[in-house]
């Protein structure tokens, strides 16, 4: 009797192991070339080449800088905190990948289904503020603990309207799990009836807070290099350098993944007829995903930064009231027009 | 041992040992940053009685956002805590006294401990297939919507008082005034001056 | 359970102060602080609104299961606290003008404090009970530090709310014991689930009233009064010094009758000590008191003392004494600080008692009043505040409390000394420069105080009746 509990138990685990490296690998092969993909748009919109000498088109170029920072000599200054200066990349990594744990990438393709999907990425990435902000004051040094306060200041001030802009879709949807959300976006409307179309303004503030919450051009305050060298990272180089990169772009896949779950039907067809509903959802679901990694990256390439009283001007007296009134007005027209789903 | 219990020992160790931790380390950020540790680890132990909406709601709210400010606050701060701990060893007689107090009123009152009639059939958990976050809804803004709305009026107070006793309008100081900034035209901001050569304006 | 609004009628009064203080913030907010003048006016109409509604209201009602509960007692209880706060409301108005300190938030939180006292006295349980305290006393620890850059105001705020936070973890922790060995929060069902006293409920009532006594400023939770009283400016002591002392009384009153009303010799013994030593050290320690400010907040601890003796009887009548008492305490109270707010100079405000001298000489009308309420608060017949005293002890003796009722008319006693020394020195001291004419609204409101004062033996009967009334809709 016990063996077999043993053996189920151990079975349960191997299978959640492997199919979170699966998620992993596929994850970070996509991340290498999200972050050449960024780097080729950046360039194009300025009329250069960007990264072509390293395979063919470039293609390799993520894996070499992989190589090189592995490869060379972690610094840690004199007077830093050594246990947190070396603690903050990883914690930024970790979480960045552990938000990856409840994103469907297809019906029923996720690695842990639970009740409160949304509301977990929410606490993931507001704790994503804490490699920030232990890096900065664990460098100890001026630019990175600037940093680290504009940087902090700015994700807490941009969680507050994101997570109004989710209370609409919650409401919407009925659920917080991200399946759920997902399939009540499933009508025989197709792309009409994905959210972004009734919840066109929360869209837009959700597209303009997920660049703010992952310090993305034009918010990216924390490592305004004119102004502060490079911001929170200002003392790191090799691996714990290329952990916050990895960190950074990963937690951008998942606010990519996020808009698209929310606002575009995850792994839905856009229309639900025969040839576009044979293509698995997983296609749907990466080119959805890709699609808004292309305008973060567009964005990052064509918007001047802004200043850090305009950048908190916007998300306290613009999008707090606006998404704050959103959330009333999805509400009530959900009451009264008997729309609302039935919480379940 | 179950999964589920391997993992409450792991909560519950952590928790118990970041919670020392707080009150042991002597630079006051790593006690800030065991507290956060100390609130995941409960958020934890949450998820395995089957809070899972309390469980998140305690990371949002309090490592998400109080805390962060709570970090602010300690790394901006120049606290000596060795001069802070120079009256220590005065007071510990007082504390260690009060603690005692406290820790014989803790032992009695466990010590005596008995349901009081009814409390066992009042704990009733929701409906089977009911999910936490519709549960705790179901009753937040009906049975307890007067705490609820109290509640709101409390964290008001609070609002206004750090604003009333912090905000202050500092006399030339150029502030950006968007409505101004949009509301200028181009015939109010240029003037185009025909300026005959040699004369100078 | 869904509530329709027509259902929230006998809530008319909390909803129109909640209502309004948000408006005004609104008004506030908006127009900027030249609309100062007017967010006051309407925070008075507010308050005198919630007046009006409270004595046409429904005489019974319950509402939020069992949270919210109006009565007789409530009713009386809120009726003075509303007097109160519109009283010090209508004075500080141009005190605070003259001295520069004055915003539009400090009538809106006056409103929420005032709105926190309603629900404070209406509790039901004991979430509410800590809500109501808790919106009470947040508004009151900003209004202590009202003028920021003042040390001493600056420091009566902090040091009220670092102990006004202690005192709510006090009251926390018992609140919750209670809950742990009753299975309730509420206090019907407190009371039917605690018949037999046991150790866990006895430590949450110590808890619960060492919470409640702090708010009440009675000893050994007293030491806050005398620094807030003296630092906080003077319209917001004598806020202090009103309304909320009539809200803590009425829920330590209410929590006591109604949800411990089986374990009564249990909680008798607290409040009788507590009674005694607020009584004692009002008396002892105002002796050597020169500051006016500081004084009076000796004298409340000593006046909450007497007010307790009631509360320690334990009867119907003790809780008559009590409700009779806080109504003159609040009169005499409201009577005593527009004094004090008067007691300025070319050179600005003076607060040590000292200033007043030869007072009869220079302002004669004032001086009476002001010898009334003195006389008053010391208990001389056949005055106010003797008729006050005289029922509480007869409580008292009634309950066989005779120790208490001796300790109690030595310490007043005690307390007339220094009560009296103020009439001295008005009346038999060289005069001192004249203060500045008393504005109209100080003015009405000593007029009001000091006439009730010395009229009031000779009609008592509709307060007596009232809080009769009051007191029988807790039993």
């Amino acid at each position: 009797m016990t063996e077999t509990t043993w053996f189920d138990t151990l079975i349960q685990v191997l299978i959640i192991v492997a199919q979170s490296l699966a998620l992993l690998v596929g994850l970070l092969i996509i991340v290498a070339y999200v972050l050449l993909a960024d780097r080729k748009i950046w360039a194009a919109v300025q009329l250069r080449r960007g990264p072509n000498v390293v395979g063919p088109f470039g293609l390799f170029q993520s894996f070499a800088d992989l190589i090189k920072f592995v490869l060379k000599e972690p610094v840690i200054p004199d007077g830093a905190n050594k246990g947190v200066f070396l603690l903050a990349p990883f914690v930024t990594c970790l979480l960045a990948l552990a938000a990856w744990a409840v994103v469907p990438i297809d019906a029923g393709w996720v690695v842990a289904d639970i009740n409160v999907g949304v509301l977990y990425i929410f606490a993931i990435s507001s704790l994503g503020v804490y490699g920030t902000i232990m890096a900065g004051w664990a460098s100890n040094s001026k630019y990175p603990f600037l940093s680290a306060l504009r940087a902090a200041a700015q994700m807490v001030s941009y969680e507050v309207s994101i997570g109004f802009v989710i209370v609409t879709v919650l409401l919407c949807a009925g659920s917080l799990n991200l399946s759920a959300i997902v399939e009540a976006q499933n009508t025989s409307w197709g792309i009409l009836g994905w959210y972004w179309l009734p919840l066109f303004p929360m869209f837009v503030i959700f597209f303009i807070s997920a660049l703010a919450e992952t310090n993305r051009p034009p918010f990216d305050l924390g490592e305004a290099e004119s102004e502060l060298v490079a911001g929170f990272m200002v003392e790191y180089g090799s691996t714990p350098y290329m952990m916050f990169m990895l960190g950074e772009y990963v937690a951008i896949m998942t606010m990519c993944a996020l808009t698209a779950i929310l606002f575009m039907g995850g792994w839905l067809p856009p229309v639900p007829i025969a040839p576009f509903t044979w293509v698995p959802g997983i296609v749907w679901f990466l080119l959805k995903v890709l699609l808004v990694f292309f305008m973060f990256a567009m964005v990052k390439a064509m918007v001047p930064r802004y200043r850090y009283d305009q950048l908190m001007r916007l998300g306290w007296k613009v999008f707090l009231p606006i998404s704050l009134a959103m959330v009333v007005i999805v509400a009530s027209v959900l009451h009264f027009t008997g729309l609302a789903a039935a919480g379940g | 041992m179950s999964l589920a219990a391997l993992f409450f020992y792991l909560f519950a160790g952590v928790a118990v040992a970041s919670a020392f931790m707080v009150i042991a380390s002597r630079n006051p950020v790593h006690s800030v940053l065991f507290l956060i540790l100390t609130f995941v680890n409960a958020s934890g132990l949450f998820i395995l009685i089957g809070a899972e909406y309390i469980a998140m709601l305690l990371i949002v709210v309090y490592v998400g956002a109080v805390a962060v400010l709570f970090l602010f606050v300690v790394m901006m701060l120049d606290v000596d805590f060795v001069e802070l701990r120079q009256g220590f060893l005065q007071y510990l007689p007082v504390g260690v006294l009060i603690g005692m107090v406290f820790l014989a009123e803790l032992v009695l009152v466990v010590g005596s401990w008995t349901f009081g009639a009814g409390v066992t059939g009042a704990v009733t958990s929701a409906a089977p297939g009911v999910s936490n976050a519709v549960a705790i809804g179901r009753v937040l803004y009906t049975d307890y919507v007067y705490f609820f709305q109290a509640a709101g009026f409390i964290l008001l107070v609070a609002m206004i008082g750090a604003i009333v006793l912090t905000l202050r309008h500092k006399e030339n100081v150029k502030r950006q005034s968007i409505p101004v900034q949009n509301a200028r035209t181009k015939a109010m901001a240029i003037d185009v001056v025909k300026v005959p050569s040699g004369k100078g304006l | 359970m869904t509530l329709s609004l027509a259902a929230l009628g006998p809530a008319l009064p909390e909803l129109l102060l909640a209502l309004s203080a948000l408006a005004l913030l609104m008004l506030g907010a908006f127009a900027g602080p030249k609309s100062t003048d007017t967010v006051n006016g309407l925070a008075l109409a507010a308050l005198f609104g919630a007046l009006v509604l409270v004595l046409i209201g429904p005489a019974e009602a319950t509402l939020f299961n069992g949270a919210f509960q109006v009565d007789a007692f409530g009713r009386f209880m809120k009726v003075l606290a509303l007097i109160g706060a519109g009283g010090t409301l209508a004075m500080s108005v141009d005190w605070l003008k003259i001295e520069k300190q004055d915003r539009f938030e400090y009538p809106v939180l006056v409103l929420l404090s005032t709105l926190g006292m309603m629900v404070l006295i209406s509790a039901g349980d004991l979430i509410a009970l800590y809500m109501g305290l808790e919106m009470m006393s947040l508004a009151l620890y900003v209004i202590a530090a009202n003028n920021r850059d003042s040390v001493r105001s600056t420091e009566a705020g902090l040091k009220y709310f670092v102990l006004g936070a202690l005192s709510s973890g006090m009251l926390l922790y018992g609140a919750s014991l209670i809950y742990g060995f009753t299975g309730s929060v509420n206090f019907a069902q407190i009371a039917q689930a605690a018949r037999e006293p046991s150790l866990g409920l006895i430590f949450g009532i110590v808890f619960t009233f060492a919470g409640l006594c702090f708010k009440v400023s009675a000893v050994p939770f007293h030491m806050w009064t005398p620094d807030v009283y003296e630092g906080a400016p003077a319209p917001v002591t004598a806020f202090f010094a009103s309304a909320p002392k009539v809200a803590a009384m009425a829920v330590f009153v209410r929590f006591a009758m109604e949800a411990l009303p089986n374990v009564a010799h249990q909680w008798q013994q607290i409040i009788v000590f507590v009674s005694i030593a607020s009584m004692a050290l009002g008396s002892f320690a105002a002796i050597g008191q020169r500051n006016f400010k500081r004084l009076m907040a000796y004298s409340s601890i000593g006046h909450m003392g007497f007010a307790l003796v009631g509360l320690a009887a334990g009867t119907q009548q003790g809780v008559q004494g009590v409700l009779v008492y806080m109504a003159v305490y609040l009169v005499m109270t409201l009577g005593t600080f527009a004094c004090i707010l008067s007691m300025r100079r070319k050179d600005g405000m003076v607060e040590s008692y000292d200033e007043l001298a030869g007072l009869a000489r220079t302002s004669p009308v004032k001086a009476f009043m002001l010898a009334v309420l003195m006389f008053s608060l010391a208990g001389i017949p056949p005055l106010a505040g003797f008729l006050a005293k005289y029922y509480v002890f007869l409580a008292a003796i009634e309950a066989g409390l005779y120790t208490l009722a001796v300790i109690g008319v030595l310490t007043s006693v005690v307390g007339a000394f220094y009560y009296l020394r103020i009439v001295k020195i008005m009346y038999f001291d060289e005069p001192a420069a004249a203060f500045e004419p008393m504005r109209s609204e100080p003015r009405v409101v000593l007029a009001i105080s000091g006439t009730f004062t010395l009229l009031f033996f000779v009609y008592p009967a509709p307060l007596i009746a009232a809080a009769a009334a009051a007191a029988r809709a807790l039993f």
